[in-house]
């Protein structure tokens, strides 16, 4: 028995992305910049990809731009627009690293904090705009703890602010569970990964509308309109492509099933195990996510007896050596550090079932119990 | 068994983590993850992990990493700063193997539901009436029972020191036999966290260092300045010996409100004495008036002495005074019986 509630980290491959990629992975393959017919047939592959991706992000085809996964989109977004237009960055406190990192690398950065419930404080956000802000960026959906941002109300704020500034937004984790197309509308740029909801890894995209101009962070060969260089990934473009139909088409129902089992979960969790405080508030988090401090206990012990039990988890963020460093998003959000040490995320995807909430709701309190 | 292996990324640990194995033991690894600052040691570096978790995927073990860095900052790397502030010289890796391998990590190996830790120290855990004895490692030239003189008998009932019974070129041999990564890695270094900018520049980032003057303590005589008191180690003879002829001259006391240090010839620095504290036991107390053979560094040759009780040694022949911090062990032949810290130097707040 196993349970694997790791879905925020990747999640596994769609049946529709693995036989949309097979062909390109034998029989099928050619360069897409070039001109015979192998390579227009890869062309063609690509092209017919970019027309899922832009009605799933909600921009034209020309808009899309297939990058090699979120942390590049990201980065790209900023640095790119930072290239044409310099100015300070603008981000949330609880950003991932691929943007705080992205912008503390840019001349000035200003890190606007959150509330409790890790939605950016707006009226400290309004005071961090003025009109030589060139790029805002704010996630849609926290990968920690879920949150899901008002991006329509930061939008509004920094079109009356900084209308010079192109807003971002991190939508990674969001995908899986919201509609991008439409909540994202209030942004100029949009990054999303393949393997967040059912796509390979290493391949993403960053949206772009509104006509946003971007200097490439990748020079070379000029693909993707000049704006990111470097031969496609055909396969694993149209894998993404294969794994955003399939997530659109089922995600009202995936998003119905994993709140009920998320519900169902920490509200056990809750009750089994005293101490025990949920991060944020469910009516503005991701149905998949499952955030619990757990008090009088270590994150990276859990984990251990966790994996031990079958339940694959996570807590914070994994640095590059693998130890888990101290939750930036549970401190920016005013948890308290003994708090955070005890911090677990159970995130919960498209193929969870209820057996492995079940093997979780038994898990957990037991593995606490141990280690306290 | 169930032990945990505490794996550094080097040869010794990953030759640990294999004989465990072969002994039939279910085995996990685990990297402590101590310091994060900067480092060009390579202790606790990510190439370190690396080599700690591939050696484990290799032998097909689970590996996990363990964040220590919070309590290496509090245990071991401000209290390093504080005795070098208050005119000591203090042994990390004492500090380390009391408070992180052998407190914290044995801690989270308990609590994991793990019998046992190891590490891949040279020095052996012996067993003898119902008692635990710690001895020299099989290779007197990389013997490390000095710096476990620590281990009580509740912490050697859960430590094993597989590669204690080896010589080192044994353990390389092991290790390229089994076509371990590692094989052929150098051994670590000094101080893992002081990087090659050297002590005065850590330091120096860390804690103002002061300038003092060089007295001499037979004549009263001024015989020039230091940089950095807090750099000067007791014993110490680089940079204090005029170059205009003279005898040899040798720190032979710090005084950090004074800004002074006293300077004198060999025969100044000799002391038949030798006071310590924070004394601990490997098993109970030696009775005052044992004869003792008392090792003052890592690799220093052991003399004896009489144990006088209360941390106090008296020496037959003369030693050279010990700098105030540094860890003195007692051995009994080859079982270390205790130790504790040459006294001296200021409290610390």
């Amino acid at each position: 028995m196993a349970a694997y509630l790791d879905h925020a980290a990747t999640t596994p491959l769609r049946p529709e992305a693995a036989a949309a990629m097979l062909p390109w992975l034998t029989e099928r393959f050619g360069n897409p910049s070039g001109s015979h017919a192998v390579a227009r047939a890869a062309r063609t592959a690509i092209d017919e990809a970019r027309d899922v991706a832009a009605a799933a992000l909600g921009v034209d085809p020309g808009g899309v731009i297939f990058t090699g996964g979120g942390t590049e989109g990201d980065n790209l977004a900023i640095a790119g627009v930072l290239a044409r237009r310099p100015g300070p960055v603008v981000c949330s406190a609880v950003e991932h690293h691929a943007v705080l990192h992205a912008a503390a690398a840019t001349p000035e950065s200003r890190v606007v904090p959150v509330l409790p419930d890790g939605t950016v404080d707006l009226d400290a956000l309004s005071d961090a705009l003025d009109d030589t802000v060139s790029v805002v960026s704010v996630m849609l959906a926290n990968n920690e703890v879920g949150t899901i941002q008002p991006l329509a109300a930061i939008s509004r704020l920094v079109r009356r602010r900084a209308p010079h500034a192109v807003l971002h937004t991190d939508a990674v984790q969001a995908f899986p569970w919201l509609d991008v197309a439409q909540l994202g509308q209030p942004a100029d740029l949009i990054a999303v990964s393949g393997h967040k909801f059912g796509g390979p890894q290493g391949v993403g995209v960053l949206a772009v509308r509104n006509g946003v101009a971007l200097r490439p962070i990748i020079h070379g060969g000029g693909q993707e309109r000049d704006r990111r260089s470097g031969t496609h990934n055909v396969a694993g473009i149209v894998g993404l492509a294969a794994a955003m139909q399939a997530t659109v088409a089922t995600r009202e129902r995936t998003v119905a099933r994993a709140r009920a089992q998320r519900d169902r979960l920490a509200d056990a969790l809750l009750h089994e195990i005293p101490d025990t405080t949920e991060t944020g508030d469910r009516s503005v988090k991701v149905a998949g996510n499952c955030h619990l401090c757990i008090e009088g206990i270590e994150s990276e012990a859990l984990l251990v007896l966790l994996d031990d039990a079958g339940v694959y988890a996570s807590a914070g963020s994994a640095c590059a050596s693998g130890a888990l460093d101290p939750s930036h998003v549970l401190l920016a959000m005013g948890v308290d550090r003994r708090r955070a040490l005890g911090s677990l995320r159970l995130s919960l995807g498209h193929t969870t079932t209820d057996d492995d909430i079940d093997l979780a709701r038994k898990a957990v309190p037991d593995a606490v119990a141990q280690l306290r | 068994m169930k032990v945990l292996v505490a794996m550094s990324g080097g040869v010794d640990s990953s030759v640990a983590a294999a004989l465990l194995q072969q002994a039939g033991h279910t085995v996990v690894g685990a990297t402590m993850k101590l310091w994060g600052g900067e480092s060009d040691s390579g202790c606790c570096s990510v190439a370190d992990v690396e080599d700690a978790r591939r050696v484990a995927q290799q032998l097909g073990i689970a590996h996990h990493v363990f964040n220590f860095t919070d309590d290496f900052d509090r245990h071991v790397v401000a209290s390093y700063v504080a005795e070098h502030a208050a005119g000591r010289t203090p042994n990390p890796c004492v500090a380390c193997n009391r408070h992180l391998k052998f407190d914290r990590f044995l801690r989270r190996a308990t609590q994991l539901g793990f019998d046992a830790i190891a590490t891949g120290h040279h020095a052996r855990v012996g067993a003898a009436g119902g008692r635990w004895r710690l001895l020299r490692g099989a290779d007197a030239a990389k013997d490390q029972s000095y710096v476990l003189y620590m281990l009580d008998q509740a912490q050697l009932a859960r430590t094993l020191l597989p590669v204690g019974d080896l010589t080192k070129a044994a353990v390389r041999a092991q290790a390229a036999a089994l076509g371990l990564r590692t094989a052929a890695k150098p051994d670590s270094q000094d101080v893992c966290f002081i990087t090659r900018a050297g002590r005065e520049v850590f330091l120096g980032d860390r804690i103002p260092l002061h300038p003092g003057r060089l007295v001499d303590e037979a004549t009263g005589q001024d015989r020039g300045k230091v940089a950095a008191l807090e750099l000067v180690t007791v014993g110490q003879r680089r940079g204090l010996t005029d170059h205009a002829g003279g005898e040899r001259r040798y720190a032979l006391n710090v005084d950090l409100a004074a800004a002074t240090v006293t300077v004198g010839t060999l025969d100044r620095l000799m002391d038949d004495r030798l006071s310590l504290v924070q004394v601990s036991w490997v098993d109970s107390a030696v009775p005052a008036g044992t004869t003792v053979l008392v090792q003052m560094s890592a690799h220093g040759r052991p003399v004896p002495a009489v144990y006088a009780g209360a941390g106090a040694l008296e020496f037959a022949d003369p030693i050279r005074r010990v700098a105030p911090g540094q860890s003195v062990v007692l051995y009994d032949g080859d079982a270390v019986l205790g130790g504790g810290i040459a006294a001296g130097g200021e409290a610390v707040g």
